[in-house]
């Protein structure tokens, strides 16, 4: 996986399968403590103790087509190839969330990549889940709520593609802005 | 000057340019389903610019009588990009090692104008 906002991706498909129709995900870029960390929050079926700690394990995975899960450890050997760490705290029946963090200044960090993209994939493709995409870098931040979105288009749906043309504008420019401005 | 950030009033305006395009469709039975593979192979080989592809060719051409779903593994990582498509009343067609040209031409010509691009189906195996 060459970027965060892939492995992003690929850790809410994680929450989807497990029948998540509330999925938070929050990125926190921290310059002063050089942290940068990523957090997935979902409401789906959880996992027990157990299961959470083979889960890390890379010769775990619940599918049958495939011995071996990729998607938690990829991200845990990126974290941890840049100073970090990944945890994942769940409840069988409530949720699952799972973090994982870097030194933002390491030379190993992937980049960042395209957080517009992935989100209005998820949008695109589950358009029954609420999303909720929060970024936060040092004292600014915004936030995309696909819930207040649904509120605002009514009968139109949110996986409408002049929705997701413009989910995808909304994040790119709030990105820039929070970043100072595009270059 | 700060230029004027996105924000979620726009919404309403999109509302009503959505609206425009969704009164034209007809039945919702006579879908073509596009189908694209979202596992962690998926996403490792291109399947998110592949998606995003699709998603704009859809946008540009106006087609409202397309449905886009996703699949998890299906335990064929090195053919990941793949894309079904899926006419109604056709079988389904799958192709493979797909990128974003690929998928905006699977658009252009299977889903618009009906035409299997032979070269970029699963070989039998
Ligand atoms: N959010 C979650 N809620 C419930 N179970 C989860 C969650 N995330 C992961 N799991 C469990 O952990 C297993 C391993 O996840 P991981 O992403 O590493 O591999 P995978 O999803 O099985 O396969 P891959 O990601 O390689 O396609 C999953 O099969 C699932 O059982
Ligand atoms: S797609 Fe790679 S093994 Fe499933
Ligand atoms: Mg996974």
């Amino acid at each position: 996986m060459k970027e965060l906002s892939l492995h992003v991706l690929d850790i809410v498909e994680n929450s989807l399968r497990a029948g998540a129709t509330e999925v938070e995900i929050k990125i926190v870029e921290d310059s002063e403590e050089d942290l940068l960390s990523i957090e997935v929050k979902d409401n789906g079926s959880g996992m027990d103790e157990e299961t959470v700690k083979k889960v890390i394990d890379p010769f775990f995975t619940t599918r049958t087509e495939r011995k071996v899960g990729l998607g938690i450890p990829l991200l845990s050997q990126a974290a941890k190839a840049a100073g970090g760490g990944l945890t994942i705290e769940s409840i069988p029946g409530h949720g699952t969330t799972v973090r994982a963090w870097f030194q933002k200044s390491h030379i190993d960090l992937q980049p960042l990549g395209d957080m517009a993209k992935t989100m209005s994939a998820l949008v695109a493709l589950h358009p029954e889940v609420d999303f909720v995409y929060t970024h936060v870098k040092d004292d600014r931040e915004f936030s995309l709520n696909t819930k207040d979105m649904k509120a605002r288009l009514q009968e139109i749906p949110v996986n409408h593609p002049l929705v997701i043309d413009w989910i995808s504008k909304f994040i790119k420019e709030n990105l820039d802005n929070l970043n100072g401005g595009a270059e | 000057m700060m230029a004027v950030i996105k924000s979620i009033e726009e919404l309403e305006k999109i509302r009503e340019q959505a609206r425009e395009l969704i009164n034209l469709r007809k039945d919702n039975e006579n879908k073509t389903r596009i189908v694209v593979g979202m596992g962690t192979c998926g996403i490792s080989a291109g399947a998110r610019e592949v998606l995003t592809a699709i998603l704009d060719e859809i946008k540009k051409r106006n087609l409202t009588n397309v449905i886009v779903t996703e699949t998890g593994c299906i335990g064929m990582c090195r053919f990941e990009p793949l894309v079904d498509v899926i006419k109604p009343d056709q079988p389904k067609v799958t192709y493979v090692n797909v990128d974003p040209e690929k998928a905006r031409q699977i658009v252009a010509k299977h889903v618009v104008n009906n035409q299997v691009i032979d070269e970029w189906v699963i070989p039998n195996i």
